[in-house]
């Protein structure tokens, strides 16, 4: 893969392009918890946008608001043009266009690989099989596992399992990716093939919106930082300005606790 | 060498050890050579024949020191098959059969697949057409002439056939989050069902089933037992089925969602598929449960295996070796019992190592 | 409460705002409620539609309805009565609480017996002795394995086949074993004998209190002020004083043949021993094996764990070891219980006259089936509904102290 580092800044400022994720003041609550507080955000198309901050600040919330796997209870959310409502038919759109991947995996442990990675393009955008299977192999050689297509995710390691995660949301040609806290449950060794697959993802072009603590991850590949602390954007800006010369007291802490725990 | 030190280990290891060792093998052998005793040495194994039915003299002397098994030998075609037509009996033995091929094969890993219900769909259907006959030559036989082993299998096998997709149904139900009115209906059925004994049931279904129909419709007593059955066994399995889908990490479910799965497409292809494997030891530990419940219709007077049984004891030449008959039956079900607790455990140890790994 | 700091994140500044129900099929709300008003409906199509023919049937057939019957003579025969009753004199509604008496009798005992046998058994599966771990685990197989019904058939038959009273077996003084039942010494119950107990209860109440108190002198001077000198004297000596002080009453009236048949003493009826026995014979393999996973539940680690602490054994016992073991135990031996109450409705099919056997006899007298179930389900209903309240209650107290 050609790894010419992108330089900082003289990358094209996508941020200004079309908006495909619109927050507006966004709030939601947990019972009488008011986990997300006047949350705004927009993500330009094929913009890449790292969300960081101590744990429990809500930005696994946020994202998971994104696909509505939670729901959001005041302010605006439009994905692709499409407002996020309780309407069925605007989630079933929305969850076409935009693939999730968990910290945790989350893989079907009864289907193989290559059935993790068809399920969803055979039921939902009702691929032939043989076109999905082929598909899918595609994708999993991108990710760099075709060889492991007929085990079972409990015979794959941490990693590879992360990118067969990769690979199976991919599937279904999403034009954003959501990963929530990605490498958080893996061992070190492992967290470089998946970082490496996620880079290229970038430099393809997807748009991204990825919850996740590793700097050098943020530092190479995203055009904007986003930092959440107690349910609301603290900070936001090019990952330059955001690590170097941190404007908030809660920043500084958090980077502070980030560099010593590295 | 290693004989006695596995027994001083094992047998003797303290002096209490060997007192619990010397006592029961006093029991031991005491009981079985009473049983012995009584079941070989000085059983009677055959009667002749008398002028009104066999005499069984014989028996009579014995009993108390040896055990008839003439009654076994006269009365197990009664016993297995009741008050079938003598000369059709071969029809039910191939029942039994098939009941105990199906199962076999429901027992084997490669053949859970979809075909499987397929596969049940036709052997029912095949049972059902033996057993009524009226076809291809066979003379008919109506249902309340039907009894004893046969009678059980099917009130256990369509039982459950018929319990489990409602069970499934049911337990979904009770976990339906956006739908309080089909969670409290499902959670009212469930402890219901729980909460009263099976002969309850039974009993309602025979008496109160034929009032609930409409005039000039009347409805067979074994019908009213089998849909007693049924709304019994879905019940429980409906608790064995919910700790399944709780057992499952909700991980599995957030996942489907985000790829879009519909909830049907959700539920049939990834939460159901895991759950369900993850309690098959105990979903097979309530059919046994089942299998031995279905005894129960004796009460309201159904001629299942056990009360063919009872009935054969009553016959007045052979009036007092319900012993003997007992045996019988309680192998019968033992041999289904033990194999289906046997092959339980064997799964659970499978699927336990397929966990670790 | 404006003096309580909170943390900001738990103040409800703002409060979650409702949403409307928009009418579309895609709202997920209406589309849940449309399901629901579906099912429901269905469910309440398929009641009504079975309660009219139900209520047709009744008329066609000049069948009562009503529990008016529970005030009338009864003309049912019953063979044990815990409390007073004549045939053709006594009411319906006496007839039914002798049943759940009866039911209450076998079912108190049953478990109690149970208990302890399942319990003894659930030990000796573990025990090193090969032997005796074979020999119950054989037990336990075996017995799981057949109907209940089947065994209930057995034992009836087994205490039917003893002989006819004149030539009773007569292993002990005032022990009799003849097809007639097994005949045993009785007390004659004296006031005494009711104090007694009493002071028992009021010993047990003392002794409760008592450790309390000691476990607030422990945590307030470390001391612990010792245990078995109250319980000996609350749970022996209070009692026996109270039954010497009042004159130490104690006569048991043997049973003797007279003729044809016994006098004096107190009876188990065959019907009544073979459901005894085969209840407690067929509970007792799964209370083994709930018995023995909870053993299991602990890791030896826990042991070590807690010697290492320099607790002795008793302590380690008391303290680390059987409150983990209960908390797996408890729960599904209530269920256990609760099947026990269950199966002694088989009474019915040698003839013991519980709860189910009454009221089916009184269904089939009257002819009103609804009523006659509605009560068997009403009683076995209170008797699952009291011991999930139990079990409810338990977790809760435990959840709180696992805290």
């Amino acid at each position: 893969m050609s790894t010419t580092l992108r330089q900082p800044g003289s990358a094209p400022d996508r941020t200004q392009s079309t908006p495909i994720i619109v927050l507006d003041k966004v709030n939601k609550w947990f019972g009488q918890l008011h986990v997300l507080r006047d949350v705004s955000l927009t993500v330009a198309e094929k913009e890449r946008v790292v969300v960081c901050g101590p744990s429990g600040s809500g930005k696994s919330t946020m994202i998971r608001c994104i696909n509505r796997l939670e729901s959001h209870q005041e302010g605006r959310i439009e994905v692709d043009g499409t407002e996020l409502t309780d309407d069925t038919r605007a989630l079933d759109q929305i969850r076409r266009e935009v693939g999730m991947v968990f910290q945790s995996f989350n893989l079907f442990p009864h289907l193989t690989i290559l059935e993790n990675c068809t399920l969803a393009p055979i039921w939902v955008r009702k691929t032939p099989k043989a076109e999905a299977e082929e598909q899918a192999m595609g994708i999993l050689r991108r990710v760099r596992i075709p060889e492991q297509a007929k085990k079972y995710p409990g015979q794959l390691s941490g990693g590879q399992q992360q990118r067969v995660a990769i690979a199976r949301a991919l599937c279904m040609r999403p034009k954003i990716m959501l990963f929530d806290e990605p490498t958080s449950a893996l061992d070190p060794e492992m967290i470089k093939e998946v970082l490496d697959v996620m880079i290229e993802l970038a430099e393809s072009g997807m748009t991204m919106v990825c919850v996740t603590h590793e700097m050098g991850f943020a530092r190479q590949v995203a055009d904007r930082v986003v930092f959440m602390d107690r349910g609301e954007i603290v900070e936001s800006g090019t990952p330059v300005s955001m690590f170097e010369n941190p404007q908030t007291d809660r920043l500084k802490l958090f980077l502070s606790q980030i560099l010593r725990g590295h | 060498m290693r004989a006695v030190a596995w027994a001083r280990a094992n047998l003797f290891s303290s002096w209490w050890s060997t007192a619990v060792t010397l006592v029961l093998l006093y029991v031991i052998l005491r009981g079985g050579w009473a049983f012995i005793d009584w079941a070989f040495v000085h059983a009677v194994w055959t009667v002749p024949p008398g002028p009104n039915g066999p005499n069984t003299q014989v028996c009579y002397a014995a009993k108390g020191i040896g055990a008839c098994w003439a009654v076994v030998k006269e009365k197990y075609r009664f016993i297995l098959f009741a008050f079938y037509p003598y000369a059709q009996q071969w029809r039910p033995a191939i029942c039994i059969a098939l009941f105990i091929l199906l199962y076999a094969m429901s027992a084997m890993r490669r053949f859970w697949r979809k075909e499987l219900v397929l596969l049940w769909i036709i052997t029912l259907a095949i049972i059902g057409m033996l057993m009524w006959g009226g076809l291809f030559g066979l003379p008919y036989v109506p249902q309340y002439q039907w009894g004893g082993l046969p009678l059980t299998l099917i009130l256990a096998t369509l039982g459950l056939a018929a319990a489990f997709p409602l069970a499934i149904l049911v337990a979904l139900g009770r976990r339906s989050t956006g739908l309080p009115a089909v969670r409290l209906l499902c959670v009212v059925y469930v402890e219901l069902i729980r909460g009263v004994p099976l002969i309850s049931l039974l009993f309602m279904a025979t008496t109160m089933f034929p009032l609930f129909m409409p005039n000039g419709v009347d409805i067979d007593k074994v019908l009213s037992a089998q849909v007693a059955i049924i709304l019994f066994a879905a019940a429980y399995l409906a608790e064995v089925v919910r700790a399944g889908l709780q057992a499952l990490p909700r991980g599995q479910a957030e996942a489907a969602d985000a790829l879009g799965l519909s909830y049907w497409r959700k539920t049939g292809l990834v939460i159901l598929p895991q759950a369900l494997r993850l309690v098959i030891p105990p979903l097979v530990n309530t059919f046994i449960g089942f299998f031995k419940d279905t005894s129960l219709v004796l009460i309201v007077g159904i001629f299942d295996l056990l009360k063919a049984g009872t009935t054969a004891v009553a016959d007045p030449p052979w009036q007092g070796f319900g012993n003997e008959i007992y045996v019988l039956l309680a192998v019968i079900y033992f041999a289904f019992c033990f194999a289906m607790s046997k092959y339980s455990r064997g799964l659970e140890r499978e699927l336990d190592r397929a966990r670790r790994r | 409460m404006p003096d309580i700091v909170a943390d900001p994140r738990l103040t409800n500044a703002r409060q979650a705002p409702r949403r409307p129900v928009r009418f579309g099929w895609s709202d997920p709300r209406l589309r849940s409620l449309v399901w629901q008003v579906v099912i429901i409906g269905i469910v309440v199509a398929v009641v009504w539609f079975l309660v009219r023919n139900t209520n047709r049937n009744l008329a066609a057939r000049h069948i009562a309805t009503g529990f008016g019957f529970l005030f009338q003579p009864a003309s049912i025969p019953i063979g044990e009565t815990p409390i007073a009753y004549t045939a053709s004199v006594s009411t319906y509604g006496r007839a039914i609480l002798i049943g759940i008496l009866n039911t209450l009798k076998v079912a108190v005992l049953g478990i109690v017996l149970a208990t302890i046998l399942g319990t003894a058994v659930g030990i000796g599966r573990l025990s090193p002795n090969w032997l005796l771990a074979r020999i119950t685990a054989a037990y336990v197989e075996f017995v799981r394995d057949i109907p209940l019904l089947l065994q209930l058939f057995f034992w009836y038959g087994l205490l039917q086949a003893l002989p006819a009273p004149r030539q009773a077996f007569h292993p002990l003084a005032g022990l009799f074993l003849s097809n007639r039942g097994i005949k045993l010494p009785a007390l004659d119950w004296m006031p005494a004998h009711s104090f007694a107990v009493l002071a028992l209860l009021v010993g047990l109440i003392c002794l409760y209190a008592w450790s309390h108190f000691a476990d607030r002198r422990q945590a307030a001077t470390g001391r612990r002020p010792p245990t078995w000198p109250a319980a000996i004297l609350c749970i022996i000596v209070l009692p026996v004083g109270v039954w010497a002080a009042s004159g130490a009453p104690f006569h048991l009236d043997l049973p003797a043949l007279h003729g044809f048949n016994f006098q004096g003493g107190t009876t188990v009826t065959p019907e009544y021993g073979a459901l005894l026995i085969g209840l407690v014979v067929y509970t007792a393999t799964y209370i083994a094996e709930i018995v023995r996973s909870g053993i299991l539940a602990v890791p030896p680690g826990q042991w070590e764990a807690a010697g290492a602490l320099g607790l002795h054994r008793g302590l380690v016992l008391r303290q680390i070891v059987l409150p983990q073991a209960l908390r797996v135990i408890i729960p599904p031996m209530a269920s256990q219980y609760l099947n026990l109450i269950k199966n002694s409705s088989l009474a019915v099919a040698i003839g013991y006259q519980d709860i189910v056997s009454i009221a089916d006899t009184t269904l089939n007298q009257t002819g009103q089936a609804i009523e006659g179930i509605a009560i068997i389900m009403g009683v076995y209903l209170c008797f699952s509904l009291s011991i999930s309240a139990f079990m409810n209650w338990y977790n809760a107290h435990l959840m709180l102290r696992t805290r």
